[in-house]
């Protein structure tokens, strides 16, 4: 795929992230994004070789899951084990739901609207989770609207932590990491997010024991000894 | 002195050590600083978090020279106290810090006007893990178990595969932890490996984790600064890995070396004169004491006239007190 480093011949760089780098370009007639996992330096040379295949090998497989049980997310068009790049559907026009709490946060005064998104991401997640998919790195960056975005059309992405697990406490801890990053990135939304939980309780055929479970994670974090 | 290998600090005998050194430790200070009592502005001490009988030892001693010598008091949060000497040392301004401790491990930074929690251990410690691991392997404590792992691991070569757990911004340590228990002794017998393969392998891996939820905080918050602080950042392993990934962002790393990456009495008066400046002072009847004092510290920033540094007014916020008045 021509130049030495980037994926597709004529694509740019998008986004240089913590994990990735992110192209856009055309492939087989289509819009794409390339996500190119590049070797991080101050890896060992096995644990590198060995966390980018499998994050990029789990982030295809995850994706492919989501799109056989029905659930949101870029379609995969191919996938170069050798450089460990994934080539995806490019969501045109698309808006992350970090940006879209912020801006309607800014505009309105009441952000009673945003209830109506809590609750479709409380449902969206239901699903992954009954599907015994663990998505690892939940965060409002990692959740897409398609535009136009007050449709609430929601597309899960960024997939590269994920793994298969039918554990609760694997799923509390996912919605822990959810909660955490909810809650930092946009300060004063717990009725929001507890929105949220209510819908996933409601959706999910086996929530409580995972309820359970995030309260467990969540009070592990006070009851840990500080000393040290 | 360090225990005995495969046996800790404890409490009550930290406490009893305390107490019998601290009076002479005080006065030699104020002898070498060539200060009497009045010349001294304010008494700061550590409020939290730590072990509950020699924190209480030392606020005990604290509370009555500040009224002896009529001082104002300044309970510090160690954490606080750890980062403010980091940044006065190294000059870092607004960097990422990684606190990596036996008692802690998070990834701080300066957000909007607070110090925040960007990710974090779910379970223990990295230090901790580092020191149960010396405990399995029987590893010396002297002078540390981290310090004897780090020495081990340089003439290791091969790179065990062992699990690596990063969940968002967040790491786990328990899941390895349990793993070399549970095949240490069985892959050292067998002679697939050797201790010091096992030290190197358990190092590049934990490390990696570390860098990594380091850098998602990094990419998150647009930060170009790096601070390690804590006493495992003295690990130079670790400043290294975490240099190789600065360096590959343009960014810059801070650290420090072992006068004040491990926890000193230093960096508790720093915080505590930073805070004092401000113009906050600790109540008697707030002066006590708790063993879990979380980082949840509201921080306004004021610039000083010169303008050429910021102040913090830190006024940390309780998570859970555990001893309430009286001691």
């Amino acid at each position: 795929m021509a130049e030495l480093g980037v994926p597709l011949s004529g694509s740019r760089l998008v986004q240089q992230g913590a994990e990735a780098r992110l192209y856009r370009g055309r492939f087989l007639g289509r819009a794409v994004v390339a996500k190119l996992r590049f070797p991080k330096r101050y890896r060992h040379p096995a644990l590198e070789e060995r966390l980018s295949r499998r994050r990029t090998a789990q982030e295809a497989r995850s994706l492919l899951r989501c799109r056989r049980a029905g659930i949101s997310a870029p379609v995969v068009y191919f996938v170069d084990y050798v450089s460990n790049c994934i080539y995806l559907e490019d969501i045109v026009g698309s808006m992350t739901v970090r940006d879209y709490i912020i801006s309607i946060q800014q505009r309105e005064k009441d952000a009673s609207g945003l209830f109506t998104l809590a609750e479709k991401i409380g449902e969206v997640l239901a699903r992954m989770h009954d599907e015994d998919l663990i998505h690892g790195d939940l965060t409002t960056s990692n959740i897409l609207l398609r535009p136009p975005a007050e449709k609430l059309d929601l597309v899960l992405i960024d997939f590269g932590l994920s793994f298969i697990s039918g554990l609760p406490e694997d799923k509390g801890v996912d919605l822990y990491v959810l909660e955490k990053a909810f809650l930092s990135t946009h300060p004063n939304t717990e009725t929001l997010f507890e929105a949220l939980l209510k819908k996933y309780t409601a959706m999910s055929k086996k929530s409580s024991p995972v309820i359970k479970k995030l309260d467990e994670v969540r009070l592990r974090g006070r009851k840990r000894s500080m000393v040290g | 002195r360090a225990p005995p290998p495969r046996t800790r600090f404890l409490p009550g005998h930290t406490a009893r050590h305390h107490r019998a050194c601290l009076l002479e430790l005080l006065a030699e200070a104020l002898r070498e600083a060539g200060l009497r009592p009045c010349d001294v502005d304010c008494v700061a001490f550590t409020k939290g978090p730590g072990m509950g009988a020699p924190l209480a030892v030392v606020a005990a001693v604290a509370r009555t020279v500040a009224q002896l010598w009529d001082k104002p008091l300044l309970g510090v949060n160690h954490c606080v106290g750890h980062i403010e000497m980091g940044r006065l040392v190294t000059g870092a301004r607004d960097p990422i810090v990684l606190y990596v401790s036996g008692g802690n491990t998070q990834v701080i930074a300066y957000s909007q006007r607070r110090y925040r929690i960007f990710g974090e251990t779910i379970d223990i410690a990295v230090g901790n893990c580092l020191d149960r691991f010396a405990r399995v392997l029987k590893i010396s404590n002297d002078p540390s178990p981290g310090y004897n792992i780090e020495q081990m691991a340089k003439k290791g070569q091969k790179l065990v595969e062992l699990p690596y757990t990063v969940k968002g911004m967040d790491v786990s340590f328990s899941g390895i932890l349990s793993h070399i228990e549970e095949v240490s002794h069985k892959m050292l017998a067998s002679g697939e490996c050797t201790p010091e393969d096992l030290c190197f392998s358990l190092q590049e891996t934990v490390f990696a984790m570390l860098v990594e939820i380091t850098e998602r905080a990094m990419a998150h918050c647009g930060s170009q600064e790096v601070l390690i602080v804590g006493g495992v950042g003295c690990n130079l392993r670790l400043q290294e890995m975490m240099g190789i990934m600065c360096a590959e962002r343009g960014a810059k790393l801070f650290a420090t070396d072992e006068r004040f990456c491990i926890d000193n009495g230093a960096m508790i008066a720093q915080a505590g004169w930073e805070m004092f400046r401000s113009g906050q002072v600790t109540a008697l009847e707030d002066s006590w004491i708790t063993q879990r004092y979380g980082m949840k510290v509201a921080c306004e920033v004021l610039s000083a006239k010169a303008g050429k540094y910021q102040c913090c007014l830190l006024h940390a916020a309780l998570v859970r007190p555990h001893q309430g008045s009286g001691v």
